[in-house]
């Protein structure tokens, strides 16, 4: 049983040292993509164990919880590691496009594979130790990303991101050690007996408000996402689109696992600051995306608005909230990757990305904007994409409560986010080509564009599959918020699994 | 650095410190040492010889890259987790081979994939430091 759990880390390790030392034989790339497939795999088994059996858990080493390391997975879990699978398969098919050989010589799939194993280890750890560990890994794994083919922009790029990130992981570290001098324990299982415990409740939320800052700077909230926009729009579209997809969403999932588990002892407090900063993180994310001009900046500000929605999810508390919460993270991270991998393509047919110096795109390339529209749309809550969806639980969840002024801004940033989707459909795809030429899809060698177009075509074919066919998805989602708002079953199941 | 004394201590100490790296991997898991801390003191070996010799001359005395052993370091590691599998044990769970005897005060000494993993770590990082020190110095 344990395995099942491990080796969705293990696999993207070890293709991670064979894509390595296989770096500069056209081999590695391949050796990459067959272990992202693998990865898929292995995940999909899980998901399975999962449906099958509710929530499952593995002691490291023998060393039985809380003292060892716990690798547990719930439905959230589960679900988060498919979807950081798919994503990791779509970016190493686009990654067969984009990446040039000197910057797969460097170690490119390598770093790659650690990056989604580290995102893959934050969502399966039962351990709040672990998983500082893991977000190192990851961190670690996404500066070098960042940087790596270098040039003047990404290293200024790269050192807002290193400097914004490492503040965040000392006072999430900062938070790990007051917490255990209060509890004494690290587990997350183990942690919410002690924390509803503990005598000093005070200093609970006091560290309570370190984690949310900490996973706050990660997720980029409202007002600690500066590091985002200014760090999204230089590296490899290849290298945005994962980032944007994964990296803010392990942070939500780290404060959604925390401040369902741990911190519910002052819900009052904190989850109503936390629908503060989810209102403003929805707000100013669109409308910083209404006044940049880029197609990688417009796209990276609206990271941020959406991510309010999702803490939103969390912070209205209710089973509803919740599950649109789950819901959102999901959707999100395909939709937006996607915009990534469309920018991209946008790019080499146009030659920029910002969309003064491009347009014309509908009339050479229909299927692209075809392919926009989708992903776009999606974000913006159009029916019956699966935005609407998620959009609609949410709204929902804040109209059931009387809350008609959350229930206000979020309608008004779905209606902002149109405005700016537009504004790129506008530019980029209507308006003639500035130059008077015409971007012709040519232009790209062929192996470029089908590598580029299959994960585009892909992920647009699931958000079609999620908005047109949404039950299965919403009653998972419905039963993933339950386990989080009654952790029951996953308490007894980290702390009583005997290995 | 031109300075014939330190180039010639350095030979001595090269061949001391790696001896006492080896050592200390060696004796870790049941006294202070261990994988981490042998495999930093064997990168001080190495970034001694780089003084003496140039970062050139170092990778050449290397052979691999230090990425590569990096690399390497952290397949064995993995794979010393995997062995366990075998076993029907969860991962990372320890395999141990009494020679002599049944637990460690008894047997005369033992197989173990503890010391399989410590060798992975020590590979990460004397590869780990040394790819970084040498960059800094070929950078000046």
């Amino acid at each position: 049983m344990s395995w099942v759990l491990v080796l969705p880390i293990a696999v993207p390790f070890a293709t991670a040292v064979v894509a390595y030392l296989a770096r500069n034989y056209p081999a590695g790339r391949w050796i990459s993509l067959a272990g992202s497939a693998l990865s898929l795999v292995v995940s999909a088994i899980l998901m399975v164990a999962v449906l099958n059996e509710g929530v499952i858990a593995a002691q490291m080493s023998n060393w039985n919880a809380p003292f060892g390391i716990t690798l547990v997975a719930d439905y959230l879990s589960a679900v988060m590691v498919v979807i950081t699978a798919i994503t990791g398969l779509a970016t190493a098919i686009y990654a067969l496009g984009e990446i040039p050989e000197e910057t797969e010589s460097l170690g490119f799939y390598a770093l790659f594979q650690v990056l989604i194993a580290g995102v893959t280890g934050a969502f399966l750890t039962g351990d709040l130790f672990n998983l500082y560990v893991w977000f190192e890994v990851m961190l670690i794994a996404s500066f070098s990303l960042l940087v790596i083919g270098g040039g003047k922009e990404r290293l200024d790029a790269g050192i807002k991101y290193v400097a914004l990130n490492l503040v965040s992981t000392l006072i999430f570290l900062s938070g790990i050690g007051l917490l255990y001098g209060v509890t004494g324990t690290l587990n997350m299982a183990d942690l919410r007996q002690a924390v509803a415990n503990a005598e000093n409740q005070g200093l609970i939320t006091v560290i309570a408000m370190m984690f949310m800052v900490g996973f706050g700077v990660k997720a980029a909230v409202f007002p600690l996402f500066f590091w985002l926009p200014a760090s999204y729009h230089t590296p490899y579209f290849t290298i945005s689109a994962v980032f944007a997809g994964l990296l803010t969403k392990v942070g939500v999932y780290a404060m959604m696992r925390m401040f369902t588990l741990v911190f519910v002892g002052d819900v009052g407090f904190t989850h109503e600051i936390l629908i503060w900063v989810s209102l403003l993180t929805m707000f100013t994310g669109v409308i910083g995306a209404a006044a940049q001009s880029d197609f990688r900046k417009i796209l990276s500000f609206h990271i941020i608005s959406q991510i309010g929605y999702m803490t939103l999810g969390l912070a209205l508390f209710t089973p509803l909230a919740l599950m649109g919460g789950v819901f959102y993270l999901v959707h999100h991270i395909i939709v937006k990757a996607n915009l990534f991998f469309v920018a991209g393509l946008a790019k080499q047919y146009a030659g920029s990305t910002d969309l003064n110096k491009i347009g014309g795109l509908y009339k050479s390339s229909p299927l692209l904007a075809a392919l926009f529209i989708i992903p776009a749309f999606s974000l913006a809550g159009f029916p019956p994409l699966s935005g609407f969806w998620a959009k609609y639980l949410i709204v929902k969840a804040a109209l059931e409560i009387d809350a008609w002024f959350i229930a206000f801004v979020s309608l008004l940033v779905g209606l902002l986010t149109i405005f700016s989707m537009t504004k790129i459909w506008g530019m980029a795809f209507w308006k003639p080509h500035p130059d008077g030429i015409d971007p012709t899809p040519d232009r790209a060698p062929a192996r470029v564009t089908r590598a580029m177009m299959i994960p585009i075509i892909g992920l647009a074919a699931m958000t079609i599959l999620i908005g047109f066919y949404p039950e299965p998805f919403v009653q998972f989602a419905q039963t993933a918020a339950q386990q989080l708002l009654d952790p029951t079953d996953y308490v007894t199941t980290v702390l009583g699994v005997q290995p | 650095m031109n300075s014939i004394i330190f180039t010639a201590a350095a030979r001595l100490l090269v061949a001391l410190l790696f001896v006492f790296s080896l050592f200390m991997l060696l004796r870790g898991h049941h006294l202070p040492g261990g994988g981490f801390i042998g495999g930093l003191i064997g990168a001080v070996a190495f970034i001694v010889y780089s003084l003496a010799t140039g970062p050139a001359e170092a990778r050449l005395a290397l052979r691999i890259s230090p990425e590569v052993i990096a690399m390497i370091g952290l397949g064995i590691a993995l794979l010393a987790g995997l062995f366990s599998f075998f076993m029907g044990d969860p991962f990372f769970t320890g395999q141990w081979y009494w020679v002599g005897g049944d637990s460690y005060e008894t047997a005369a000494f033992s197989i173990n994939t503890v010391l399989v993993f410590d060798i992975g770590v020590y590979l990460v990082v004397l590869g780990g430091i040394l790819s970084l020190t040498y960059a800094f110095e070929e950078e000046t």
